[in-house]
């Protein structure tokens, strides 16, 4: 049976300024959904609200994995239950070596109720099964020892995370921009690793603002957000659509929205 | 701290002998009388003595004028012998050892060991072919014993008693302690280690150890230091002197991890000559108030020096360490790298100097403090001191502090790590540089004991 990751009427503010307005959003394991609009409108602030940065407000609505209230659990615990976000701008962490974070993350992941200082996975099954995954998605091997997004080129800190999504396998993992800062070659090899770990077992939100992501990874909805919330959702047309055409149309069918969105900027 | 694993003691009631509590000229004595000391050293601890008695407390550092100098045993010998071998050494005392792991680590990556028990070393080894090479490596009163002329060159004379208050005091009732030579050109490739551990409450433990490193020498010490919890006080106050001559290389490296009863408070200084390298590692975890700042003096052209310094303070913890570099000579040059971290209310303070003697010119010295506060209760401070009396030089100073970021801890646990596993991450790689300059024993070591420090401590 294949789980639900369902968000309903999610309010959300920072610093006391709502950003996202009512979200309602349902996504199935196995399922591709894309999310689009405009700089500013939410995209991300989504993204770290399932993934459960302590620096936003819910001042309403519901999260919930399979009937487990998430809003509840702290980022280590829904990283536990199967839920992953790769980051718009990865976090460097100065002096901790790729593989220990990575083997850490695995054993966390893997086995959600070790306890700190517990047993990690062992260290020869874990060092084959890295060196695989970074071949997979053209990583040098190299950087297992550096340390994690230390220097590293903004495609490298993205390839970074898309290696992690690979040996985490989450049940839904939500990538906000992961396309972006990529070169040609670097949008196929995430594209193609993605689709590689997209299958039953794994539904997929893509935040982008490029279509390369999709058309290796054809979404069944597309949604748009305007000014934290969902106006529009469609098939994967609407994102070619929303591509060639920009968000205009989208804004006159939403006059609404697209007046809130104009006094946040004038604001701002 | 209840998570501080070596709190546990031995009883006191076989020891071979105990001073009573306190300090004064009789008890010097009684302590010169025991070992059976030649009159120049009775004579030397008695006017440190008076010296001690004469010097002010420091007024600067950590709060010192707590400590009741007449609560403490001077002087405790748990052991009649200093054994070859473990089987040897009483039973209490051995086990003591195995649970601090010094037997095993012998056997595996040691080229010698010394471990001291209250005030005297009980046990002694050195690897053969570097005993038949000269290297001498035996405890500090054995070799006032055996080597009286080589001794006595050097005795007192990197550090003089009325260096400081608490140089005098160790001088006037020191006991234990390393005494190492390396003859010329003899490189020893494996650390040689002593272990300090204090067992009884109110304790007084004042090694002294003096090494010697001959022209084109090298060798790399390590010492180790813990004690029980007690409600009340103990006192260590360790004096540490060392020549590295012409062309020799050292490194000293201390994993301090004291409970926190413990004042520590250490005077540690090398004399680096010609061509030489001097290096203090100084990893600074638990005691009461550390009081540390390990010095070079780099005495002829081409002379450098290197201070490598952790400094972790827990909650009821003063880390007040640092270093001394000071340059008498043109071409030297020196480098302090130093990290703190704060947490639960400790204090982390980083006290250095910089001290450019007259004429020596070209000399280059760049300092790196980074300091990671763990909580708003916690506290860092930077107190670098620079004196230069010649001005063509190269003198570089930074300081950088932080707080522990939301976003790495989130990022981190984002990947399933709990927030004490995640703040324990974002620690160790901060102290990452340091640590990986440790031989992978002691690495291995210093990151467990810093994992032990961060553990249970968050939410
Ligand atoms: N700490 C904060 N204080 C004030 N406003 C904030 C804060 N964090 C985010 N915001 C605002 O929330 C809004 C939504 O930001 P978010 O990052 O979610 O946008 P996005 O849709 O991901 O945009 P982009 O396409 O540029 O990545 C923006 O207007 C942003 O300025
Ligand atoms: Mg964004």
């Amino acid at each position: 049976m294949s789980a639900i990751l369902k968000i309903s009427d999610l309010r959300v503010a920072v610093e006391g300024k709502p950003i996202l307005k009512g979200v309602n959003l349902e996504i199935r394991q196995g399922e591709i959904h894309a999310l689009m609009g405009p700089n500013g409108c939410g995209k991300s602030t989504l993204a770290y609200v399932v993934a459960g940065h302590p620096k936003y407000e819910i001042t309403g609505g519901a999260i919930e994995l399979d009937g487990v209230n998430v809003l509840e659990l702290d980022p280590c615990q829904r990283a536990r239950l199967g839920i992953f976000l790769a980051f718009q701008y990865p976090v460097t962490i100065p002096g901790v070596k790729v593989s220990d974070f990575l083997r850490h993350a695995v054993s966390n992941v893997r086995n959600p109720d070790r306890k700190e200082g517990e047993g990690l996975i062992p260290m020869k099954d874990f060092r084959k099964e890295l060196k695989d995954r970074m071949s997979e998605i053209d990583i040098d091997s190299e950087f297992a020892r550096r340390y994690l997004n230390d220097g590293f080129s903004g495609g490298e800190k993205k390839r970074m995370e898309i290696l992690q999504l690979s040996l985490l396998r989450p049940r839904f993992a939500i990538l906000d921009e992961t396309d972006s800062g990529l070169d040609s070659d670097a949008v196929r090899a995430v594209s193609e690793g993605i689709n590689k770990l997209h299958g039953p077992h794994m539904g997929v939100l893509i935040i982008t603002h490029h279509e390369r992501l999709l058309e290796f990874n054809k979404p069944s909805f597309t949604h748009v957000m305007l000014a934290g919330k969902i106006v529009e959702t469609g098939d994967a047309s609407l994102a070619h659509d929303l591509h060639a055409n920009g968000y205009a149309a989208v804004r006159e069918r939403h006059p609404a929205e697209a007046a809130e969105e104009q006094a946040v900027t004038v604001k701002a | 701290m209840d998570d501080y694993q070596f709190g546990f003691h031995d009883p006191t009631d076989k020891y071979v002998f105990k001073s009573r509590r306190g300090l004064d000229r009789e008890i010097v004595y009684q302590i010169s009388e025991l070992k059976k000391e030649p009159k120049w050293m009775r004579d030397f601890r008695i006017s440190s003595l008076e010296t001690f008695f004469q010097k002010p407390m420091p007024s600067w550092g950590g709060a010192v004028e707590e400590i009741d100098f007449q609560n403490i045993f001077y002087y405790m010998k748990a052991a009649a012998n200093l054994e070859k071998s473990w089987e040897d050494v009483p039973e209490d005392i051995r086990k003591t050892y195995d649970r601090l792991g010094i037997p095993e680590a012998e056997k595996k990556y040691l080229a010698g060991v010394k471990a001291q028990y209250e005030s005297e070393v009980i046990y002694g080894s050195l690897q053969e072919d570097l005993a038949k090479q000269g290297v001498l490596f035996t405890d500090t009163d054995s070799a006032l014993r055996d080597h009286p002329d080589l001794f006595r060159e050097y005795f007192g004379k990197i550090i003089p008693p009325n260096d400081n208050k608490f140089a005098a005091l160790n001088s006037a009732v020191w006991s234990g302690g390393s005494f190492i030579y390396v003859p010329p050109g003899v490189k020893i490739e494996f650390p040689l280690q002593a272990y300090f551990r204090i067992n009884s409450e109110n304790m007084g433990q004042f090694e002294r150890t003096l090494i010697i490193v001959d022209e084109g020498a090298s060798a790399h010490y390590v010492e180790g230091c813990t004690a029980p919890t007690y409600s009340s006080e103990s006192l260590h106050s360790a004096v540490v002197e060392i020549v590295v001559k012409r062309g020799g290389r050292f490194r000293y490296t201390t994993i301090q991890n004291w409970s926190n009863n413990v004042y520590n408070l250490v005077t540690k200084r090398a004399m680096a000559y010609g061509d030489s390298l001097m290096e203090w590692v100084d990893g600074n975890l638990g005691s009461k108030l550390t009081m540390k700042y390990p010095s070079i003096y780099l005495m002829e052209p081409g002379a450098r020096g290197e201070t490598l310094s952790i400094a972790f303070a827990n909650h009821g913890q003063h880390q007040d360490a640092g270093a001394k570099m000071v340059h008498c000579a043109p071409n030297t040059s020196s480098r302090v790298v130093s990290k703190s971290i704060s947490k639960g209310g400790g204090r982390a303070s980083y006290r250095g100097l910089v001290k450019v003697e007259k004429g020596a010119t070209n000399c280059k010295s760049n300092v790196v403090c980074d300091a990671l506060i763990l909580d708003s209760k916690s506290r860092s401070d930077t107190y670098p001191y620079i004196e230069a009396e010649d001005d063509q030089i190269s003198l570089e100073h930074e300081a950088s502090v932080s707080k522990i970021g939301e976003e790495q801890l989130f990022y981190l646990m984002s990947r399933g790590m709990t927030e004490a596993e995640a703040s324990a991450m974002i620690v160790t790689g901060f102290i990452e540089p340091l640590v990986k300059e440790l031989p992978m024993e002691y690495a291995v070591e210093m990151n467990r004991l810093i994992e032990l420090q961060m553990e249970g401590s968050v939410g």
